[in-house]
């Protein structure tokens, strides 16, 4: 036997047969997910398909995240189509106010090492950071593992990302993200999988990786995916629905490309306009006056997330600089529900933030805060395209939690490392 | 053999769906005869207004990238355009056009200009771009297996309804 990637173990075994990079794999899904923005869509594809059933209602899954709540009867009759279809067909349906969809697989336990997932949502890759193939596709592409449980892939090619070094304080995820984002470009993941190695895996928790994971679409790839370890059963102790089989890569595994990142010397990274691989260390956009600080996300909406954010908007000073709106949006119910009962969301509400309600929020234009014309904004998302909070002459910029919360205090790009304002 | 002939409306690298299409649109409909009209606004707000039923994309690297939203590939289609021409795809991108019917050709479009009068001929599996104001023919990698299957069907709709399955060619 050929030695193998991980890519290359799971989609064999979901083929039944043993593929290799290149060749073209029929695979049986362990879930799909469907999102408001894509499933309307999916049910039209299905319906012109002659779809009858879906293949196993227990594994479809749709949520209300990109428009919730929904702000217009219009997309409201979006939702009530979807609704009515999941009741038809026996499907889950999360509806507004439960959270991001991959975000809620992840959380039931349901996402576990060794699966493949589809979702009609380019981020789902997210999920990767449990061990296992999540992967992005259209509506038709949905609708058809709808109807016979199986995608074709092509099996991708790997790049071996190495993560050594020792993690310093202040570092984020979000900074180990954006690093890769400019190093490895906005295409150069395209059809490959982002495998993760090396020593310094151990220093991020689950959440964290989802973050790096999350970012994998933001160089094009097909799916991103970290071994099992500890830090995945520390998530699924007490989650995991179903077994689970942990994947490891054959030590002679052949890549398109290995990239090793010290991380010792990684500083925070700051993502200017428009594009999420303009990215340059924090030194070099620290002073950019914000007026808005956007906490939230499938990337920076987990409950480490808003912590860490907070904590950095007390060493800065405690309190929101004047003329900055800080907007704060959990991205699941059980995000929510922990924030509500530490303190967190009660602390964020008497700095003056808006708390928005559960989902993706503001992150693409579609709910919550609209920028005002010609503000920067700053956020913990993935995508600062033109116009991607719905005005095209706002500005935005990405950052950490940590880097978003310290800004918020002083009202500019700030160093999460340099700010210590005495109160 | 499928031969289109068109004008070439040039665009840059790492035009992502969004661009195409923004998702502050598609949250009311996802009507791509009404969407048609919104067309690659954020980067040129009377490009819409411009596109004439024939016109053809070429665009640089990673067209299409960021959001799979599926309404980026339809809402193209529904403007009069069938086909794309890129140096590279992002590939949640390349599968829905492929799905849809819409062709997504691969190949060297540096020498391209806004304009350009071109011919994309699919036949059979091969796959070529003729630029006349150029006089250039340029050979694509050929479609393949599924995806020339999908695609010879008209797109996955009309695939599902004759084959009831995924079923690929060759394996
Ligand atoms: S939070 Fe943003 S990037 Fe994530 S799924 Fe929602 S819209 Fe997409």
């Amino acid at each position: 036997m050929t030695a193998r990637t991980i890519s290359e173990k799971i989609l064999s075994a979901k083929a039944g047969r043993e593929v290799h990079a290149g060749e073209i794999a029929m695979c049986t899904v362990d879930h799909v997910l469907g999102t408001d923005a894509s499933s309307p869509m999916a049910i039209d594809y299905f319906e012109k398909m002659g779809g009858q059933r879906l293949f196993d209602a227990s594994r479809v899954m749709f949520a209300f995240d990109h428009y919730s709540p929904a702000a217009s009867a219009k997309t409201e009759a979006l939702h009530e189509r979807v609704r009515v279809f999941a009741k038809k067909y026996g499907a889950e349906l999360c509806d507004v106010g439960e959270g991001i969809s991959f975000q809620l697989l992840a959380e039931r336990g349901s996402a576990l090492p060794g699966s493949l997932i589809i979702g009609a949502d380019s981020h789902t890759v997210t999920a990767g950071a449990l061990n296992l193939f999540a992967t992005g596709v259209g509506s038709s592409d949905l609708a058809a593992a709808m109807i016979t449980g199986q995608v074709w892939l092509r099996v991708p090619e790997s790049i071996k990302v190495t993560l050594t070094g020792t993690r310093t304080a202040f570092l984020s995820a979000k900074d180990v993200a954006l690093a890769l984002v400019k190093a490895i470009g906005p295409e150069g993941a395209n059809y490959k999988t982002l495998e993760f190695h090396g020593s310094a895996l151990s220093a991020f928790a689950l959440e964290e990786r989802m973050v790096i994971c999350n970012l994998g679409v933001e160089m094009d790839a097909k799916a991103a995916i970290f071994p099992s370890d500890g830090a995945t059963n520390e998530y699924l102790a007490g989650r995991k629905v179903g077994l689970d089989a942990p994947v490891t890569a054959d030590m002679h595994a052949v890549y398109a490309r290995e990239i090793t990142l010290d991380i010792s010397r990684l500083s925070p990274r700051v993502a200017l306009p428009h594009a999420p691989d303009n990215v340059v260390p924090i030194e070099e956009a620290a002073g950019t006056p914000i007026q808005m600080v956007f906490l939230g996300t499938c990337t920076g909406g987990r409950v480490r997330d808003f912590h860490e954010a907070l904590a950095a908007l007390y060493r800065a000073g405690g309190t929101v600089a004047e003329g900055v709106q800080l907007v704060v949006t959990p991205a699941s119910r059980e995000v929510d529900e922990i924030l509500r009962a530490d303190g967190t969301l009660e602390a964020f509400e008497s700095l003056g933030a808006k708390i928005t309600t559960v989902g993706c929020g503001a992150c693409c234009g579609t709910s919550g805060v609209i920028p005002t014309d010609g503000v920067n904004v700053l956020s913990t998302a993935n995508r600062n395209f033109k116009s991607r909070m719905g005005n095209a002459s706002a500005s935005i910029y990405l950052a950490s939690p940590a880097a978003c919360g310290a800004s918020a205090a002083t009202g500019k790009i700030t160093d999460p490392r340099a700010a210590r304002v005495s109160r | 053999m499928i031969r289109l002939d068109g004008r070439a409306r040039k665009l840059g690298d790492n035009i992502n769906t969004d661009y195409i299409i923004a998702s502050t649109r598609k949250r009311d409909t996802i009507d791509e005869q009404l969407l048609k009209q919104w067309l690659l606004e954020t980067l040129d707000p009377s490009f819409a207004a411009s596109v004439r039923e024939g016109d053809i994309i070429v665009a640089g690297h990673n067209f299409g990238c960021g959001s799979a939203m599926e309404v980026a590939a339809t809402v193209i289609l529904a403007a009069g355009i069938k086909a794309v021409i890129a140096q590279s795809f992002s590939r949640t991108f390349y599968r829905n056009a492929i799905n849809n019917g819409l062709i997504p050709v691969q190949c060297d479009t540096s020498r391209f200009d806004e304009g350009d009068a071109l011919s994309v001929v699919l036949d059979g599996a091969a796959l070529s771009v003729e630029n006349h104001a150029k006089a250039l023919t340029l050979t694509c990698p050929p479609l393949t297996g599924i995806v020339l299957d999908i695609l010879d069907h008209g797109g996955l709709v009309p695939y599902m309804k004759e084959n009831r399955a995924l079923t690929p060619r060759g394996t």
